[in-house]
């Protein structure tokens, strides 16, 4: 039966080409928006992990108290130490001491006197060790849009549009001026080896990356770091593993009152992460169960009306001798041949487009010129193992339920009104 | 007769003498004193700043030459970290001089309301000279006293012009017009800083603050003590000195 219903689908196209299209067309957009929804959830996460949060993150507890203002007073200090007493309890991971920082990038001209000038907000990484997981994580190579990476002390890497607003251009130097972490004014000179975009709004346009000995030493912070960053092995954050890892960390320092003790926490734990992490959760979950009713009633719709379009068909079945059951099964059969072809072949299209854009990417960088949040401005798709099962809950429930339940009418038709009805 | 008119005299005179010590001297007149003493002509200075921070206590010395109000050269002498480090006050304008970056910097806008070193000061502070009588409205609210000595206290409330704190009061000495406390609010009456004399010395007949804590309260640590170690007045300073070639020198 299935290969006759097979062949009825293939060769009369007009019962079930609508049908095929509709749950086509569904399955498509259910896939699609899956692949978008979690690739924005997992962008959103990794950028902001690899950037400035990492999966825990370690500071002094007045550090944390204050970090927003990125307080680098109350910096970690015998840092070593630390790494070496963290690496030892955490061997999985990965531990990454950095600073964030502020200040002004002055631009001499030949004089030495102030060029251009503008604030600049910086990063400070282990670039220069060669096995450093930094240039990675930050995915700097990606980002380079001119020049080269820090190859030698003294090298920065500045925005691009810094540099345009600055009109400086490789090689030339630059003058770093903060603050030391006694709070004293502080002056160091930089060459600008190569120029950035970050694809985050907020560091494109004042962004400047250097390696962590050079700031350590203009910002009298030797052996210090305002924060030192974990990462899980495997690169994926796993909130109640790192819960549980912060939580221990944590224990060991109780009972002591000392604001300049180290304190973990985790990614979620972090200011406008533990919002933005819950937000992101409830949005997938919203988005993918907004796009999933609605998408199964169309498909369901689609199932009802290709049934009621075969009325007539029904009735001549049943008319020449058709049992009724027979009649049922094979239309909730074709339904079904219908769902997992649609399915498939929606899948396969979604899956196309998701793929093209988890390569490709979408820029929003245009919708997100007033935006200073911390976001890609390149947004990705993502396909996980959900994506390829996803689109085959409303393409094969909504089409089967919908002729399951228009197909109930057979039942009801009385043999004595059918040639009445076929000659109307 | 004679006793009698003796007595007389003498009792008007001790009336008005306790009318007088009673009515104090207008704002205005306190004001007009505390800045003509504030403010002298050539001096170099030679001063120690200990910063208590947080976490720990740093001192940092340096020698100031101060012409009037309007120019001043200090150059840090330790420690190691701060040494040679150079600033240049010219009127309403500031240089910083790093021999690290061999650089000289004006600072301004934001730059102004950071911390000078790390202290309790801030470089708008340093830049603060006009007269206080010409910034402020003054007027005596009481009487009470500061390092042991009797004070007028006075409240200043800015006329309006661009100052960094909105207002202040002012513990002023009554006999050597010397401020030995002071307040900074902002206009929400927030208070901003305070700053209090520890020490009072006579040098070449004036009176000098040697010994001044300044507090920053919107910042942790126990503030900043400024400690004079030597000052000389009416001292001879070159004219080269004020200019932005000497900060490299």
């Amino acid at each position: 039966m299935i290969s006759f219903l097979f062949k009825g689908i293939l060769r009369d196209r007009t019962r079930s080409l609508f049908p095929f299209l509709i749950v086509l067309a569904g399955v498509f957009l259910t896939v699609a928006m899956h692949g978008y929804v979690k690739g924005l959830e997992t962008s959103v996460t990794r950028f902001s992990a690899n950037l400035r949060h990492g999966h825990v993150k370690v500071m002094t507890r007045a550090y944390a108290k204050e970090a927003e203002q990125l307080p680098n007073d109350l910096a970690l200090t015998d840092v070593a130490a630390l790494l070496a007493d963290l690496q030892k309890a955490y061997p999985g991971f990965a531990w990454m001491p950095r600073i964030q920082f502020g200040g002004l990038l002055d631009i001499p001209d030949d004089r030495g006197e102030t060029k251009s000038q503008a604030p600049v907000a910086g990063l400070a990484a282990d670039f220069l060790t060669p096995s450093s997981q930094e240039p990675r994580l930050l995915d700097l190579q990606k980002a380079l849009v001119r020049g080269h990476l820090p190859l030698k002390a003294g090298e920065i890497l500045i925005s691009d549009e810094l540099a345009q607003k600055l009109k400086v251009k490789l090689g030339e130097k630059a003058t770093l001026i903060s603050s030391t972490m006694h709070g004293s004014m502080t002056m160091k000179n930089f060459v600008i080896s190569g120029t950035i975009r970050f694809g985050i709004r907020a560091m494109d346009r004042i962004g400047i990356i250097a390696d962590l000995a050079d700031i350590q030493d203009a910002l009298d912070m030797r052996d210090a770091a305002g924060e030192v960053l974990g990462f899980f092995g495997d690169g994926i954050y796993r909130q109640p593993e790192a819960d549980e890892m912060a939580r221990a960390y944590n224990t060991r320092f109780s009972g002591k009152a000392d604001d300049f003790l180290p304190v973990m926490q985790t990614l979620a734990e972090q200011p406008g992460m533990n919002i933005m992490i819950d937000w992101m959760k409830y949005a997938t979950s919203l988005i993918i169960l907004i796009f999933l009713v609605p998408m199964s009633l169309v498909l369901w719709n689609a199932g009802l009306i290709g049934s009621l379009r075969r009325h007539g068909e029904y009735g001549l079945r049943l008319a020449i001798g058709e049992d009724k059951g027979h009649v049922y099964r094979s239309m909730m059969a074709e339904s079904l041949l219908i769902g997992i072809l649609g399915s498939i072949a929606g899948t396969a299209l979604g899956l196309a487009l998701s793929y093209y854009l988890q390569v490709k990417g979408i820029d929003i960088s245009s919708m997100m010129k007033n935006i200073t949040m911390m976001m890609p401005t390149v947004l990705h798709s993502q396909i996980t193992p959900v994506s390829f099962v996803i689109g085959f809950i409303p393409g094969l429930l909504g089409s089967i339920s919908g002729t399951a339940i228009a197909g109930l009418r057979i039942y009801k038709r009385q043999t004595s009104q059918l040639f009445k009805e076929l000659e109307t | 007769m004679k006793k009698t008119c003796v007595c007389a005299m003498l009792a008007m005179a001790f009336l008005v003498s306790r009318t007088m010590a009673q009515t104090p001297p207008s704002a205005e007149s306190i004001l007009a004193r505390t800045d003509q003493n504030a403010v002298s002509g050539n001096k170099i200075i030679l001063s120690e700043m200990t910063i208590h921070g947080r976490r720990d206590s740093r001192s940092i010395a340096s020698k100031s030459w101060i012409q009037g109000k309007d120019k001043a050269f200090t150059e840090y002498l330790a420690p190691a970290r701060e040494k040679g480090i150079k600033m240049l006050k010219l009127g309403d304008q500031l240089w910083t001089y790093s021999p690290d970056a061999d650089r000289t910097i004006s600072i301004s806008g934001h730059l102004l309301r950071q911390s000078v070193m790390g202290s309790d000061l801030s470089y708008e502070d340093m830049l603060e000279d006009r007269e206080l009588q010409t910034i402020y409205n003054a007027r005596v609210v009481g009487e009470e006293t500061a390092l042991e000595r009797p004070c007028w206290v006075l409240e200043l409330t800015s006329k309006g012009e661009e100052v960094a704190y909105y207002s202040r009061k002012v513990w002023v000495d009554k006999e050597r017009f010397v401020v030995l406390r002071e307040e900074m609010y902002a206009k929400s009456n927030k208070l901003l800083k305070t700053f209090e004399v520890k020490s009072v010395i006579r040098v070449q007949g004036r009176w000098v603050q040697n010994v001044l804590v300044f507090k920053d309260v919107l910042k942790g640590g126990e503030g900043t003590e400024f400690k004079i170690t030597a000052i000389e007045f009416d001292a001879a300073l070159p004219e080269a000195l004020f200019t932005k070639a000497s900060l490299r020198k």
